[in-house]
């Protein structure tokens, strides 16, 4: 498996014997030249390929009336839906697909009839394929790495796949095999039960693409590499993970059965780990792990991506559209829009007995303005000044409002400065479980990064807007920066840059509140939060549930 | 067409089997509420229940399910006067779903292919006298929350809208799963759900390998391994029904009253709805294993998936609720 090319040959081997089975392929990749010869290699696939857009509408998908014909003809016309025939799916940009359009796929992969190729072009760890889709997809490539001169023409010989698929059906495996495929994804820390199965299944693909009768260890070893190496759970995880899932005991009594047995009785599961470990690069596993562990927060609770609201909120003046499952048509606007062309179109058409003659491009469809969700941004000073206790309090106060955004639906993000630089700790989430981990782990201690937090919550706020939220920034602090942007400590400069990142905090329009929790009220500070037009509060020795009245309280204002 | 996996050859999480067992015997226990990691089950087990429901008695052509001709809803087009049997409906709640999906709509096609006002029945009606399931509960939109929550406590849909004024039956068993790192369930919908269960991939290696097993014979071995399993599902299903016609004789002593009482004032849950709950679940149980009464054995059996997600909660303590209920029970039921 060294030759990375020859992995990509391998999956599209196995996927191209055996579509059904791997249920699909997860392509991380830019679009670009190696990805297209990886897409043109899917012609091999036994199945039509249909492409699918993040946005496609449930009709496109399950078919539905197609208006223009009915309206036309006078009588019901069904269209078919994408998902009526077996096909190989192609979702593009499948990092946008929204959690709705996941479970739906996730629904129709369930049933064996067809494979998807989920393309994802995400670009930063956070944009990646929701975690339903990549739970039930076999393959998983990742191209970034692969330049154009290392890949090749992908040609899967038409005779041996035709072999293949035939064979496939008399190929079984032992067992045994079962068992060990099983544990190794113990081993790994793959809690879905769904690896294994599908490692089974790419086991046999790869035993039936090489022409064997039987499925032998490089199958399985084959299968493992290709379907666990990416859903290992990173070291971190595994460090907690001994505890549940002691090892030892298993692997004793398998040890034993390999010196007593012959080699093709028992397969070595420490082979099947090896191999999967092998596939893929260790700072690659941690890259995925903190998209999913993004994705889980970003996806929590459907965010503002649909702020063009069409179902509820204060009613606009609706405008002309095509009637897509999820827009609601405004019967009187369309009604009125249709009324005027009656004679015209009556005397068009004078076979027609309709009452109405109503055309697509009189559709009217109501439309609304939906408030945005609240996203309130802490940044935090955990610096040594800020003693311990008063990180503490923080956290504390960011539990009871988090607690709190239970009845308004905010969303809380948390960021902490310290040291040499600031952190997104927290990126904008509804989940209390996530929270409560990542708050536990913040550490004190160190400079004041003054003017990097407020950076770094500026960017947040930013972001948090593109995603059609309302960001408030929070700024717990005691005092002023002394650690310059670049990380060096430098007071003077510290303070001009975090003056200047004020003035840009003012300039974006951000709510922003700021509070000062050392012993003694900092002029300084106050300030800094008139630059920044943001409310100050002093709040010496304040405890977590003051803390938290007084932010609810300015922040209803 | 291959049957869904039997839900009898589901290996382990009892909890889950039981209390979807549980409202199958009666429905008015209220929902399950499934919540745990990915590749454990959860939607196998929803789509085998389906399969093993007994069937129902409806009206031909019904699009609510009516049991009798005179309880057709008089918009409803296209009924007959027959009475046929069916499968108990499940139906999926996908997320995402509009309103006009899920309550029904006016029927757009007629109003403009024929001028005629007509109702386009939505998901509500189809579940009417079955089952509403929703993957990923925990990321549906608050407006479609909010519509379940009304139609889940009235039993009853009202339609309003685009000159339509509708109403019909839809009581249903809500079925939710989902995972908790994605998103929190809000609280008001929480507590709608009669039974939360939680399940987690198995820890240990043999139950995992036993899973792995059974669901490669059903993809490998279809015909032999549902052979195999039909008949147990059969059994279950005979189980389900005796229990639903033992259920009105089951008699309640005062003290099972009491001890319901205690335990949901120990646990501090709010309303009464934890213990109105938890009795109806105890008297299914006891109707399920045959017994003539409901007793402290069966409370205590219930009381977790009953009660681990009403207890007033700090909203951050994620040690298990499901110990803290299991606590008090063992405290105040000894």
């Amino acid at each position: 498996m060294d030759d990375p090319w020859g992995r990509v040959e391998t999956a599209l081997a196995c996927l191209a014997t055996d579509p059904g089975g791997l249920k699909g392929l997860w392509l991380r990749a830019r679009s670009g030249p190696v990805r297209d010869r990886v897409t043109a290699g899917l012609a091999a696939l036994p199945l039509p390929q249909r492409r699918l857009h993040p946005t496609i509408a449930d009709d496109a998908l399950f078919g539905g009336l197609d208006l223009a014909a009915t309206l036309a003809t006078g009588h019901p016309v069904m269209q078919q839906g994408l998902l009526a025939q077996p096909a190989a799916l192609i979702l593009t940009m499948a990092e946008r697909c929204p959690p709705g359009l996941a479970a739906r796929l996730a629904t129709a992969l369930d049933a064996p009839a067809h494979t998807l190729i989920a393309l994802d072009e995400g670009a930063e760890a956070d944009e990646t394929l929701a975690p339903a889709l990549s739970d039930r997809l076999a393959l998983f490539l990742d191209l970034t790495d692969i330049s154009l001169s290392d890949s090749r023409e992908i040609s899967l010989d038409p005779q041996q796949l035709a072999k293949a698929r035939a064979n496939l059906p008399h190929l079984t495996l032992t067992p045994d095999q079962l068992d060990a495929l099983t544990r190794a994804a113990a081993e790994l820390g793959i809690p879905s039960l769904r690896a294994p199965l599908l490692a089974a299944a790419a086991a046999r693909a790869h035993a039936a693409w090489a022409g064997h009768d039987a499925i032998t260890e490089d199958d399985l070893a084959g299968g493992a590499a290709l379907v666990y190496g990416h859903r290992t759970t990173p070291l971190p995880d595994q460090a907690e993970a001994p505890p549940d899932s002691p090892p030892p005991p298993d692997q004793t009594p398998d040890d034993g059965e390999a010196q007593s047995e012959d080699q093709s009785q028992s397969i070595p599961e420490d082979m099947l780990v090896e191999a999967a470990l092998a596939a893929l690069p260790r700072d690659l596993l941690e890259a995925l792990a903190a998209g999913r562990a993004a994705r889980a927060a970003k996806s929590a609770g459907g965010t503002g991506a649909e702020r063009g609201g069409n179902r509820r909120g204060r009613p606009l003046p609706s405008r002309p559209g095509r009637l897509e499952p999820g827009a609601r048509i405004d019967l009187v606007a369309t009604l009125r829009a249709a009324a005027p062309w009656q004679p015209l179109r009556r005397a068009q058409t004078p076979d027609r007995d309709a009452a109405l003659l109503v055309r697509a491009a009189d559709i009217r469809l109501k439309r609304f303005r939906e408030t945005s969700d609240r996203v309130l941004i802490f940044a935090v000073d955990a610096s040594g000044s800020a003693a311990f206790a008063r990180l503490a309090e923080a956290k504390g106060a960011i539990e009871l409002l988090l607690a709190q955004a239970y009845a308004r639906r905010d969303h809380v993000s948390l960021l902490a400065f310290k040291g040499r630089a600031a952190e997104l700790i927290l990126p904008p989430t509804r989940s209390l479980v996530q929270t409560k981990r990542r708050l536990a782990g913040v550490p004190g201690g160190g400079g004041t990064p003054l003017a990097s937090g407020l950076q770094l919550a500026l960017a947040t706020a930013a972001q948090a807007k593109q995603r059609g939220m309302t960001p408030t920034i929070a700024i717990l602090t005691d005092g002023r920066g002394n650690i310059a942007l670049d990380g060096t400590p430098d007071r003077a400069r510290a303070e001009d840059e975090a003056t200047l990142l004020a003035r840009q905090i003012r300039a974006s329009a951000t709510p922003a509140l700021v509070i000062d929790v050392a012993n003694r009220p900092q002029p300084a500070l106050r300030t800094l939060a008139q630059i920044m037009d943001a409310p100050y509060l002093a709040l010496p020795r304040a405890d977590a549930r003051r803390l938290s009245t007084v932010l609810g309280e300015a922040l209803e204002t | 067409m291959k049957q869904p996996f039997p839900f009898s050859a589901i290996v382990g999480q009892e909890a889950m089997k039981q209390a979807m067992i549980l409202t199958a015997v009666d429905p008015a226990i209220g929902g399950v509420l499934v919540f745990g990691d990915r590749g454990t089950g959860k939607s196998t087990a929803v789509r085998a229940l389906a399969a093993l429901l007994p069937e129902i008695e409806a009206v031909e052509g019904c699009p609510v399910n009516s049991a009798s001709p005179v309880q057709v809803p008089d918009w409803a087009q296209g009924a007959t006067d027959r009475i046929i049997t069916k499968p108990t409906p499940v139906v999926d709640l996908p997320l995402g779903v509009t309103e006009d999906r899920v309550v029904g709509a006016l029927d757009i096609e007629r109003a403009l292919t024929r001028g005629e006002k007509a109702f386009e029945p939505g998901l509500l009606a189809r579940a009417n006298r079955g089952y509403l399931y929703i993957d990923e509960v925990n990321l549906l939109e608050d407006h479609i929350v909010d519509l379940l929550l009304d139609v889940a406590q009235s039993g009853e849909n009202v339609v309003e809208r685009e000159g339509l004024s509708i109403r019909h039956p839809a009581r249903f068993v809500l079925v939710g799963s989902g995972n908790p790192e994605e998103g929190e369930l809000r609280p008001q919908l929480l507590d709608r759900f009669g039974f939360s269960v939680e399940v987690t991939s198995p820890r240990d290696v043999d139950t995992r390998v036993e899973v792995i097993r059974r669901r490669d014979s059903y993809e490998t071995n279809y015909g032999a391994f549902m052979e195999t399993w039909r008949p147990q599902d059969a059994a279950l299903r005979d189980r389900i029904l005796a229990a639903r016609a033992a259920l009105p004789q089951i008699t309640t002593p005062n003290t099972v009253l009491h001890d319901c009482a205690s335990l949901c004032i120990a646990i501090g849950s709010d309303g009464l709805r934890g213990e109105l709950t938890l009795l109806r679940a105890a008297r299914a149980l006891a109707a399920f294993e045959g017994d003539d009464a409901v007793g402290r054995i069966h409370l205590k059996a219930v009381a977790p998936m009953c009660l681990s997600h009403r207890l007033r909660r700090d909203p951050l303590d994620e040690a298990g609720s499901t110990s803290r209920v299991i606590r008090a029970v063992t405290e105040v039921l000894p």
